[in-house]
């Protein structure tokens, strides 16, 4: 016998198991056939011709390509995908520097020059079907999912301002420059309608300020510009969405009448608000379907996913704005889910959340290049060059004229820089180029626009993104005089200002006060009680704290260090305290430098969850939240072993430190025991202990005050038949109780019989009353009841 | 202006309250000063986080609100609404700490016999120290200092650093050489920062 190879892409059989042939038309085939050839048998013709004619083909290997092609090469790009932006990664300065969208574009042209080498085909995924049912959902749905609520309601008119207002202005003053450049004779490009105008214009409105966001972290922008920038992003898509469909409705108009031009901003409207209200339906649903899977935890993430990607297709069926849609339905329900679900549950809701997200943005960037390169492309001068002049002019102008009419109307007006960062950082993206792609073939011009906009997402993404960063820098730097303020200065400022937040919190925002306060007393009495499983008045604080601990747990499980180097910091602070010497010390200028660099990079920031969200391509994370309320945790813990714990009035007096009890409790490579010992054993710190005087007694008393309801809901839990839950409920319960040890010998323990708990009606957050203690004034500082009495063994 | 009056009525002493405060009752030649409001708004939001309605907030209370949980001096920020020994804040006491962050008045006539403004420079300079100086001796230690730099860090400083940083300030600022700093010399080492500005609330005018 011999051995015959096919090589793919040229003509194609494709041989199995010598009985059946499987052969397809058309130009991607590929088969494989290892044939080994026995003395004749029969076999059936073939639709090819091949060298082996008559001979047996019993085939005892065979590889059958085409059966597998669509999803290998799906993911075979995807993977490619991935490794680039690993590869982005390794070395990490070059993702400070250049923005991810850039080095995903680069990376695809690469890929694109090679196969237009090799004459082949880019994959055809970009149709209009594929993009806007499979890969645009994923995006937005990232976005929203992961926009902060309430910094979002709180500048809900400005960042609708800037995206609806400004996608407009754009797209009309772009279209009608571009209207008027087509009627100069010299360009040779008067047949573009004024309806493609407009469309092609839409299309370049299209920004994504990705890039800026990043850059944003590091120059100290205040939050209102994170989310007016993130939200304008969201919406922008949508609005762009919408319009581009309307125009290219009209475009196929042969004539415009005035009274079409009414309905389409009636219709635009419609769009809009439909799918805003029919988003905010399917999340109420979503929300109450989950009041129902305690049951089955498995399902809960496919669940959310199913039902956004629902709201998404129906709201296309009845073609209102699907973007808006599945926007809305991931803020409204986030809210609710968040609390009916299990902890594993929510984050795999985010993860899987942002990684198809992910995926298909840099799928998309990535076929951006690959595109470039082979794609025919129809170039016109004059006609680019000016579609790009205008996009950057009208956008600035647009962001200058509408900051000036809403700053009167805004807390925090902006000033120059932020007009300049929000100008300059609207750099085009995913959405841009996927729309130009789809655009139907009636367009006379469709490769010139298809052109056009490639140009323009590679200028803004190259050269903005790249440039935003130092120019940034220059006008941040130029005008803070940084050297002429002393350590003193510095230190005592940025107390003040959180100060000043601190006491704005606690003021509560006043212009939208009102309105907040009405939906959560709605909140809270109704929907709530619709939607919650659970429903525990709990406060919000209690959720996060839940959610620090778990995600803090789960990471230091990653990590095999410790990384906490606050504690033996700390200690460090009241062991050695009178180790300092007295002697003055001189301070060389380049000390002081230097301490001013220290303290400008590392100072928490006014609000630091500002940082949380800025970076679109990873999840949002709190390592600020957790480091403040970890030293927290410490110091009451160390304050209270330091006083007396039964509450005197030194140790009262010296503990100002009213701060929620909360428990840093790491879980660590002790995985949180099972639910069997009812006895609380409470384990030592031992390094802890052995450094400072172990008394057991005050170690227990820094048991967080756990909120009961936490484990009202987990003892009504135990009941659950599920087993495996079980753990991870245990997991979140004993962080009500844990301790942590500095060495990084972590513990944990389960709260102590949950019948104990049960016994608890009490569902107040805070208000833990242990009857037993009442000599301990601070109700922060009591014991926690549930907890033996008892000071064990040393 | 019937409605915010009887709402006005309602919350004890108040007449005395506003005139500690400095929140008008009555609208002067410039309208922006709502004031009345202010209190009412105030009031609001004190029986928001009132959850009990007991009337009087507990440390606890404070502890809810989530965005103060997150602030690194957070808790100093609660411990100065309770004055030693006590336990609750009553409304009084609300706004008279709130007060203090109410933009300082430039126009006002100066009054010589008239007690100090809560909102005065220096009882603004005082209210900041006091977030320093946890013990109320009168001094910012060393110790006092490195545990509020400890707060505002993060945590890849090293002790070394935070305490070249300790010294350096109290270097700065410490005239007469005790190696802790007072209020005089607090004051005087911020004399070049717009007090009013940075520790003022727009909205509380």
């Amino acid at each position: 016998g011999y051995l015959h190879f096919t090589k793919k892409k040229k003509k194609t059989f494709l041989r199995t198991r010598g009985s059946e042939t499987i052969s397809k038309a058309g130009t991607d085939q590929s088969g494989v056939a290892l044939v080994i050839n026995r003395p004749p048998s029969n076999h059936t013709p073939d639709t090819d011709p091949d060298p082996d004619p008559g001979e047996t083909t019993q085939a005892v290997f065979t590889l059958n390509y085409p059966r597998i092609q669509i999803p290998f090469e799906i993911t075979l790009w995807v993977l490619l995908a991935s490794f680039a932006k690993i590869g982005f990664h390794v070395y990490h300065k070059i993702t400070v520097w250049v923005p991810e969208s850039c080095l995903l574009i680069s990376i695809g042209l690469i890929v694109g020059g090679i196969m237009h080498s090799l004459h082949e085909k880019p994959p055809a995924v970009l149709t209009s079907n594929a993009f806007f049912l499979y890969m645009l959902p994923p995006i937005v749905l990232d976005s929203g999912y992961f926009m902060p609520t309430r910094p979002f309601f709180e500048n809900f008119g400005t960042v609708l301002w800037f995206a609806v207002v400004g996608t407009l202005w754009n797209s009309i003053g772009i279209g009608i420059s571009l209207f008027a450049i087509c009627q100069i004779e010299v360009f040779g490009v008067q047949d573009i309608t004024l309806q493609e105008n407009f469309l092609f214009a839409s299309i370049i409105s299209a920004v994504e300020p990705v890039a800026v966001l990043t850059v944003f972290e590091d120059i100290s922008v205040h939050e209102q510009l994170y989310i007016v920038v993130f939200g304008e992003c969201l919406f922008n898509d949508a609005v762009t969405v919408v319009l581009y469909n309307l125009f290219n409705h009209v475009a196929a108009l042969e004539v415009v009448e005035a009274g079409d031009v009414f309905l389409d901003i009636g219709r635009f409207f419609v769009v809009g608000l439909g799918g805003t209200i029919f988003g905010a339906l399917f999340g109420f649903v979503t929300a109450f379907t989950t009041r129902f899977t305690g049951k089955v935890r498995e399902i809960e993430p496919l669940i959310i996913f199913l039902y956004s990607y629902l709201a998404y297709l129906i709201a296309e069926l009845f073609a209102i704005s699907s973007i808006m849609a599945i926007v809305i339905c991931a803020l409204t329900m986030k809210y609710y889910v968040e609390e009916n679900v299990s902890q594993r549950s929510c984050t795999t809701i985010r993860h899987v959340i942002k990684m198809v997200g992910s995926v298909s943005e840099t799928l998309i960037f990535f076929f951006l290049g690959v595109v470039t390169i082979t794609t025919e492309h129809e170039w016109n001068w004059g006609y680019i060059l000016f579609a790009l002049l205008f996009a950057l002019l009208w956008r600035g102008l647009g962001i200058l004229v509408l900051t000036q009419i809403i700053n009167p109307f805004r807390t925090i007006p902006f000033n120059f820089k932020d007009q300049f960062g929000l100008a300059y950082g609207g750099l085009r993206g995913a959405v841009s180029f996927a729309l130009a792609f789809t655009l139907p073939d009636n367009i006379g011009r469709k490769d010139l626009f298809i052109t056009g906009t490639i140009v323009v997402i590679i200028f803004t993404v190259f050269i903005q993104g790249i440039t935003i960063r130092p120019l940034l820098k220059l006008m941040n730097v130029r005008k803070t005089n940084r050297n002429q303020e002393t350590i003193n200065d510095e230190i005592h400022k940025r107390l003040m200002e959180h100060t000043v937040a601190g006491i704005e919190d606690l003021c509560g925002q006043w212009s939208h006060y009102y309105w907040k306060d009405k939906f959560m007393k709605f909140n809270n009495r109704i929907l709530r009680k619709i939607l919650i499983r659970d429903n525990h008045p709990e406060s919000s604080i209690v959720a996060l704290y839940k959610k620090l601990e778990l995600q803090n747990a789960m990471e230091v499980l990653d990590q095999m260090s410790g990384d906490i180097s606050a504690a033996p910091s700390l200690i460090s602070l009241h062991e050695e305290r009178k180790n300092a010497s007295k002697s003055r010390k001189k301070f060389l200028s380049s000390d002081v430098t230097n301490m001013h660099e220290l303290l400008s990079k590392n100072m928490y920031k006014i609000r630091h969850r500002t940082v949380s969200y800025t970076n679109k391509h990873t999840l949002p994370d709190d390592i600020t939240a957790r480091e403040i309320l970890m030293r927290r945790h410490t110091s009451l813990r160390r304050s209270l072993r330091a006083g007396s714990f039964h509450g005197t009035n030194a140790a009262k007096m010296s503990q100002k430190y009213f701060s929620l009890p909360m428990g840093r409790s790491l879980n660590s490579r002790f995985p949180p025991r099972r639910l069997v010992h009812a006895d609380g054993d409470i384990e030592s710190e031992i390094n802890y202990s052995s450094i400072r005087h172990p008394q057991r007694v005050s170690s227990k008393a820094v048991m967080p005050l756990r909120p009961l309801n936490t484990l009202k809901e987990v003892a009504s839990s135990v009941n659950t038949v599920d087993g495996q839950n079980e753990e991870q409920r245990g997991c979140r319960r004993s962080h009500l109780g844990s301790n942590v040890s500095r060495s990084g010998h972590l513990t944990s323990h389960l709260p102590h019989g949950s019948s104990r708990n049960c016994s608890d009606g009490d569902h107040d957050a805070w208000v833990e009353e242990p009857q037993n203690n009442s000599d301990v004034q601070h109700p922060l500082m009591r014991r926690p009841h549930w907890l033996p009495q008892k000071p064990h063994d040393k | 202006m019937g409605s915010t009056n009887s709402t006005l009525l309602k919350i004890p002493n108040v007449e005395v309250l506003m005139q500690e405060t400095g929140l008008k009752l009555v609208a002067e030649e410039n309208c922006l000063n709502v004031s009345p409001a202010h209190i009412i708004r105030l009031h609001d939001r004190f029986k928001a986080l009132d959850k009990e309605g007991r009337g009087h907030l507990c440390p606890h209370d404070f502890g809810a609100i989530k965005e103060l949980a997150m602030n690194p001096i957070g808790d100093r920020i609660i411990g100065a609404f309770f004055s030693p020994g006590k336990e609750t804040v009553d409304f009084h006491t609300f706004v008279k700490i709130l007060a203090h962050f109410r933009p300082v008045d430039k126009d006002r006539p100066k009054e010589p016999n008239s007690p100090e403004p809560i909102n005065s420079r220096s009882n603004k300079l005082k209210f900041a120290f006091q977030l320093y100086d946890q013990d109320k001796d009168g001094k910012i230690s060393r110790d006092e200092l490195l545990q509020v730099l400890r707060a505002m860090l993060g945590m890849q400083v090293t002790d070394e650093q935070l305490e070249s940083i300790a010294d350096r300030t109290i270097q700065e600022a410490d005239l007469d050489r005790d190696d802790t700093i007072s209020f005089e010399e607090f004051r005087k080492s911020l004399e070049k920062i717009n007090i009013d500005h940075k520790m003022s609330i727009r909205f509380l005018r």
